[in-house]
């Protein structure tokens, strides 16, 4: 330290002060979040790591049994493996009927809304508002359209000559159904951030296109798309996470006894396993050993979505 | 204004203002989880009471007479509509040592549970409370919450005898006896000759209605109403299980003839089936008339009638519980002694059918003499279900009797709903439970 020269002891405190105020102030006004980071988001993941090499019920976590990995290699080859692979392949199903859809409508969506249209802005906040209904909501309504007595869905499917579905009792169509309640409600939300995205393309690149003779869709094609890459990849990114936990559609979706993803466990998510396994069923470890596979596999996605990201920046 | 030397000192207050904040913030977090279910407003006491789908104790005013009876007492009632939501949010609260009621409900399918080693401990013992009298309560019921050193940890509320509860007009239009006398006399004494009159029934049925509401129903009361169930002698034994085996097969033969309308009970289809008429009868424990009532609604009063069970047996029932951390055991005791003594448990059940486990109400004539003016005016309701009550054999209740039931019915609508094979939903069946028992 070179203060030790200072002129005089007060101003060499004061110095002292200032740097170590410049120096310490951003990691104090930071510390906020990651002390309720710490408390919230790591002490509960390392504790469900801790659980889930455990045999402990949700009534009694004070007397729990050490069994190393044994609720892992339950969860992949034991008893439970048959629900929890079931539950695995649902997720992606579930996931690749809501992701990829909603993101091409969204991106349509918001390539028609960047036009000068009437009643632009009442049109893009009207996007946001399958956003902001909550869950609970938005998947009673489907459940009633979807509902084998008197529902909508059948009685349009009865006007087009075609018989009526129990849309609950199989594996796609009830897929199907949860799939556009997750798609119809966030679709908005992809589409405000592509148009977003959008408006940051410059105009002139529209109007060189247009000179070279780009109708529309090419230049949508040629211009939009390339320009949003990085974009979707993020949308791709949070949509893909959104996909891996989702739970409160297909819970709610089986009605008031709707836990275990239907009788056949045929819209059962990783999501829904892990409550029925922990809070139906009290094994907490095993709920924990779910939580740690999901949280294992969305590690996984995230590298996959680094190399991709990489090989495209290479591309360009 | 801005001097060199206060800069540095006001950021370095915010600073620590900042660190002390995010503090403060994490210790009220922390403190908050406590159990906050009394609160001394102006010296009374706040007794909270949670419970689940209907006790009946707002119904027949308990709680207004016991506050009139009490100044100093408030009572709360925290109720759940799910027995099953109601039992994941105790136990979690149980674990945590916070937010639990004074007086906490049990279902009988947890009883065993929360008589073991694991759970007993929190619980206060009742069989010691004052003014409990054990010899008043049904023998089995007081065994039942009894542990194995002998606490009891739960006052008897209900039990759930079964009867019958059938569609008089549907009978008639299918040319069958509508009378409730002679509807009990036609399946008396074994399950089989129900699923036989409902051939008979479908047969001549109008069109669109089925027998029964689900084979699930049936299947629940075989086994309900057999000495030997899910357990014995402390472990699983439900494979070797007479009742099971025969009620799984009556319940395939139901199935396959064609007679249930395949609903999953308590859901909103289910639910909405009986105000739509489109099934004759659905097995009706006790408790099961209110719920007829709730969604035939007006429009089908004086339709249902209530005939006897073939074979007597018990479907739910209940215990009131108080948990041993509490902030006022004594008079949460006192509460529970009182809303399970035979004039109490009478009251109940005249406003929402619930029938007492309290010996000493069975002689009332609240209770004997009682007819439900929606189902069946004319049928000796509380006679029927009395007789029940006294008729139901002693059954070993394990730790995940609920559990297996649950399991069980869902298997049974993998065969009415998804159209599996009986040998594909069976063998799904064991896995689940395999699965779901450590």
């Amino acid at each position: 330290m070179a203060s030790s020269t200072g002129p005089s002891r007060r101003q060499t405190w004061r110095t002292r002060l200032y740097r170590w105020d410049s120096k310490g102030s951003p990691y104090a006004f930071v510390a906020p979040f990651f002390l309720v980071f710490a408390a919230f988001g790591l002490f509960p993941l390392l504790y469900t790591g801790w659980l889930s090499l455990h045999q402990v019920s949700l009534y009694n976590v004070r007397s729990s049994r050490w069994i190393g990995l044994r609720n892992y290699t339950d969860l992949f080859t034991g008893p439970p493996s048959r629900f929890f692979w079931n539950a695995l392949r649902n997720t992606i199903t579930l996931g690749a009927l809501s992701t990829v859809p909603q993101l091409l409508i969204a991106l349509g969506l918001a390539h028609l809304l960047n036009y000068r249209l009437r009643g632009r802005a009442f049109l893009r906040t009207a996007l946001l508002a399958p956003y902001a209904t909550s869950v609970a909501a938005a998947t009673l309504v489907f459940a009633l359209i979807f509902s084998p007595e008197g529902g909508m869905a059948n009685w349009l499917l009865g006007l087009a000559g075609f018989g009526p579905v129990d849309w609950e009792a199989g594996r796609w169509t009830s897929q199907f159904a949860i799939a556009l309640i997750v798609t119809w409600r966030w679709t908005g939300y992809n589409a405000l951030i592509y148009l977003a995205a959008m408006q940051a393309v410059p105009g002139e690149l529209y109007e060189a296109a247009a000179i070279d003779g780009a109708n529309r869709w090419r230049q949508f094609w040629h211009v939009t798309v390339p320009a949003l890459r990085p974009t979707i990849l993020f949308t791709v990114v949070v949509s893909t996470i959104g996909a891996t936990q989702l739970f409160g559609e297909p819970f709610l979706f089986g009605g008031q006894s709707g836990h275990q993803g239907g009788a056949a466990n045929q819209y059962e998510t990783l999501g829904v396993l892990m409550y029925d396994q922990g809070f139906r069923n009290s094994m907490l470890g095993r709920a924990s050993a779910i939580a740690w596979t999901m949280f294992a596999l969305l590690l996984l996605l995230g590298l996959v979505n680094t190399l991709i990201a990489r090989q495209l920046r290479r591309a360009r | 204004m801005n001097l060199p030397g206060t800069r540095p000192r006001r950021s370095a207050l915010l600073t620590a203002g900042a660190l002390a904040g995010s503090l403060l913030l994490l210790t009220a977090c922390s403190s908050s989880g406590g159990g906050g279910s009394d609160s001394p407003d102006g010296g009374k006491t706040t007794l909270t009471v949670g419970d689940f789908g209907t006790f009946g104790y707002k119904e027949a005013g308990l709680f207004d007479a016991y506050m009139a009876a009490h100044p100093d007492i408030t009572i709360k009632e925290d109720t759940t509509t799910a027995e099953a939501d109601y039992w994941t949010a105790l136990q979690t609260h149980l674990s945590a040592g916070g937010g639990l009621d004074d007086v906490q409900a049990l279902e009988v399918g947890r009883i065993a549970l929360a008589t073991s080693d694991a759970l007993s401990g929190d619980f206060a013992d009742l069989g010691k409370a004052p003014g409990v009298d054990k010899s008043a309560y049904l023998p089995w019921k007081w065994q039942q919450a009894t542990t194995a050193d002998g606490r009891t940890i739960g006052l008897g509320t209900d039990v759930g005898p079964m009867a019958i509860c059938y569609r008089q007009d549907l009978f008639q239009a299918a040319g069958l006896p509508s009378d409730p006398a002679a509807v009990s006399a036609l399946w008396a004494g074994d399950w089989s000759k129900y699923v036989a009159v409902g051939a008979e029934f479908q047969a001549k049925a109008p069109k669109g209605t089925y027998f029964m509401d689900t084979a699930t129903g049936l299947f629940n009361a075989v086994v309900s109403s057999a000495g030997t169930q899910y357990y014995q002698g402390g472990k699983l034994a439900y494979k070797d299980s007479p009742s099971v085996k025969s009620g799984w097969e009556l319940a395939m033969r139901a199935d396959a003839a064609g007679l249930s309308q395949g609903l999953k009970e308590f859901d909103t289809p289910w639910q909405t089936a009986f105000a739509r008429s489109s099934f004759a009868t659905t097995v009706c424990p006790s408790w099961q008339q209110a719920n007829i009532q709730k969604f035939s609604g007006p429009a089908n009063s004086g339709k249902w009638n209530i005939a006897q069970a073939p074979a007597a047996g018990n479907w739910g029932g209940s215990f009131l519980a108080v948990p041993a951390s509490g902030k006022h055991t004594a008079a949460a005791e006192a509460l529970v002694a009182w809303l399970t003594a035979p004039e109490q448990q009478a009251k109940v059940f005249q406003a929402v059918g619930n029938i007492p486990s309290n010996q000493g109400a069975y002689a009332l004539p609240a209770v004997t003499g009682f007819k439900n003016p929606y189902i069946g005016p004319d049928a000796a309701t509380g006679q029927i279900f009395s007789a029940a009550a006294k008729a139901i054999q002693p059954a070993e209740i394990g730790p995940h009797s609920g559990d297996l039931q649950n399991d069980f019915s869902n298997g049974i609508l993998l065969v009415e709903q998804n159209h599996k094979s009986a040998a594909d939903a069976w063998s799904t069946t064991v896995q689940q439970i395999d699965s779901s028992v450590q």
